[in-house]
């Protein structure tokens, strides 16, 4: 019986556990994280079982309330959303093992209970998005998560997290109008939400202004969600002044979340036959993908502050997976896809050790970070792994990713694309080669000798996710068979239209 | 404002009327126009206006903080527990027509879609008055 209620039952968990820790921190302050951990246990646990059950037998389907489609609302699992799902759980995961020691200095103590509440609903909102096959539902858990994360942003205690927050909620409000507008649109056109039925009814309507503008709606607004170049500007602060675990998260899960959504309305709402004949946006993407890549990459070198480079790296990071997706051929779209596993792991790791560094030290600036690898060696070498493959060394993940993405920009003969992906990978090292340096070739400054030479490996609550992201760097990278099974299915099933 | 005797009396003269409606609004919301949330929304409004008018201790009087948590998770408790209900009775999530109530399937679909928006209703309630706390405790300060 149970088995059939999984996909909404990944839903209501995070939901039901969230009120719960909420009414157990209002008994006492200690039961919120077991609680929270527990619940995020079990949503991974159903996200495997979803995942192999989709492999097995192929797409799922639930009617909420037994109402068919189109007129209820359903839930729809393929291999792509089975997979995000997993790594979103999975970063969850660590991300929550993490908070439990690394917020007790960011964090308040009172404001703790509030934190796992809206910790759960964030993580509520974001496997809404992957299951639901409905437009409207789909802006509804946006919005859910959206504003759980404007909330996290802003619960630390560093004063620029509000003005971040802010600037974030302001720009997540932008985006969020601009995607129910054209849903909206979408509406008035078909009189339907179900992707589903949309992808069926839009073809006779592709030549109609309504939709040609709904359509710009959604890549603006997704293009905000997930910090596209020109409109990044909400990313930066808002990931380098959250509490480090809220980084990790939100660098990793939200940003996942954004592109999911923006695949999905790509390829299954408004289908290939769309987007590559119809409209040529994917050349412009391409492009705008392109520019994000390098100027993200040289941003980051400018920067001082480890989060703030982390952060500018994200910018290029994320174009690297919008090349992928722009390029649109089944290698190409294949990398794209096995980047956002890549991104995660790499990108949460990075942020994981940034906030090791300063809860141990309390050093932030790249500068600070003189001779540490001496006192927090763990650290360091986790740092050192993950970086290795952002600048993508071969055993490591972060290679193949880019080795896809390479091959499909050759084979449709964008020789341009791959000098791109070329390029940046050397920014990328200049930027992650100072860090090193700094970490293991260089004296600590006289006034930082005391913070540098007092600091530990941090606690194991905060170490082992760390670690468990760094083997998973190199472990990905050999086994890269692994995610490429659930891969490849699910980006002939995004081409299929073709 | 507190020494105001218009607006204390006409105050305590509206409130039960605000909250009757905001009663009828969710109960009305399964078979026609409102619903959980907007009846929520006037409910709440009720206690926002004792606040203003009285002071923010008289409201917290009425409804306290933690019995504004509680009702919050009570709300959501209600709606997932009849969700969850459903499930066992062996249909999808929210398929009311499975619960086997002594009634023909529509006026089961009915009454438990009215229990659902109670629930929603109280929620929505506790939380648009634990905002207005929260603004009017930073005021005070």
């Amino acid at each position: 019986m149970i088995p059939d209620h999984l996909t909404i039952l990944i839903v209501i968990i995070p939901l039901l556990g969230a009120y719960t820790t909420l009414l157990a921190g209002w008994v006492k302050r200690r039961f919120c994280f077991p609680i929270a951990m527990v619940t995020i246990c079990i949503q991974f646990c159903i996200s495997l079982a979803l995942l192999y059950q989709v492999m097995k037998t192929g797409p799922l389907h639930y009617n909420l309330g037994n109402w068919l489609p189109p007129w209820g609302i359903e839930y729809v699992i393929d291999p792509l959303n089975g997979f995000v799902l997993v790594v979103l759980l999975f970063l969850s995961l660590l991300c929550c093992m993490y908070s439990k020691r690394s917020i007790v200095a960011e964090i308040e103590e009172k404001k703790i209970v509030g934190f796992y509440t809206v910790f759960l609903l964030l993580v509520a909102g974001v496997c809404g998005i992957a299951v639901t096959g409905d437009l409207f539902n789909l802006y509804v858990f946006l919005e859910i998560s959206s504003l759980a994360a404007y909330a996290l942003v802003a619960s630390g205690r560093e004063k620029k997290a509000l003005f971040a927050s802010f600037n974030y909620l302001i720009m997540g409000s932008v985006s969020a109008c601009f995607i129910l507008i054209g849903i909206g649109h979408l509406y008035i056109a078909t009189g339907t939400l179900n992707m589903a039925d949309l992808a069926r009814l839009l073809p006779p309507l592709y030549g109609s202004p309504l939709i040609q503008s709904a359509f710009i709606f959604f890549i603006v607004g997704l293009s905000i969600k997930t910090a596209l170049f020109p409109l990044h500007l909400w990313l930066p602060d808002a990931y380098s002044y959250a509490p480090s675990a809220v980084s990790a998260l939100i660098a990793t899960v939200m940003s996942k979340m954004g592109v999911y959504a923006l695949i999905r309305i790509l390829f299954t709402v408004f289908t290939p036959a769309f987007i590559i004949m119809e409209i040529p946006i994917m050349e412009l993407f391409c492009w705008i993908a392109a520019i994000a890549i390098i100027v993200g990459s040289v941003l980051a070198i400018t920067q001082t502050d480890l989060k703030m480079m982390l952060a500018y790296s994200s910018i290029s990071q994320m174009g690297y997976i919008l090349l992928g997706i722009g390029i649109a051929n089944s290698v190409a779209m294949t990398g794209g896809i096995l980047h956002i596993l890549n991104h995660a792991v790499m990108k949460g790791c990075l942020f994981m050790v940034a906030g090791a560094i300063i809860y141990a030290t309390g050093l932030r600036t790249i500068d600070d970070l003189k001779g540490i690898s001496r006192t927090m060696p763990l650290t360091a070498a986790a740092f050192f792994i993950a970086a290795a493959s952002m600048i993508g060394i071969p055993p490591t993940v972060g290679f193949m990713s880019k080795w896809f993405i390479a091959l499909g920009a050759l084979e449709s003969g964008q020789w341009f694309f791959v000098v791109i992906i070329l390029a940046s990978s050397l920014l990328t090292a200049i930027y992650f080669w100072r860090v090193f340096e700094y970490m293991y070739f260089r004296e600590p400054d006289m006034a930082r000798q005391a913070a540098v030479a007092g600091a530990n490996d941090p606690p194991a609550s905060m170490l082992v996710p760390i670690l468990i992201l760094a083997a998973a760097c190199i472990l990905c990278g050999i086994f890269v068979a692994v995610p490429l099974e659930v891969i490849e299915p699910s980006v002939t099933r995004l081409l299929g239209g073709n | 404002m507190k020494q105001d005797v218009v607006i204390r009396t006409v105050c305590r003269l509206i409130v039960p009327f605000i909250q009757i409606f905001a009663l009828y609004v969710i109960i009305h919301g399964a078979s026609g126009t409102g619903g959980g949330f907007q009846g929520g929304v006037i409910f709440a409004s009720a206690i926002i206006l004792i606040g203003i008018a009285f002071g923010l201790p008289d409201a917290l009087q009425r409804i306290s903080e933690k019995t504004n948590t509680l009702l919050s998770c009570t709300g959501l408790y209600i709606y997932a527990g009849i969700g969850i209900l459903c499930i066992i009775f062996g249909g999808n999530f929210l398929g009311y027509s499975f619960i086997p109530l002594p009634l023909d399937s529509a006026a089961t679909r009915g009454l438990m879609a009215e229990i659902v928006e109670i629930g929603i209703g109280i929620t929505v309630m506790a939380v648009m008055t634990s905002i207005f706390y929260d603004i009017a405790v930073k005021e005070d300060m």
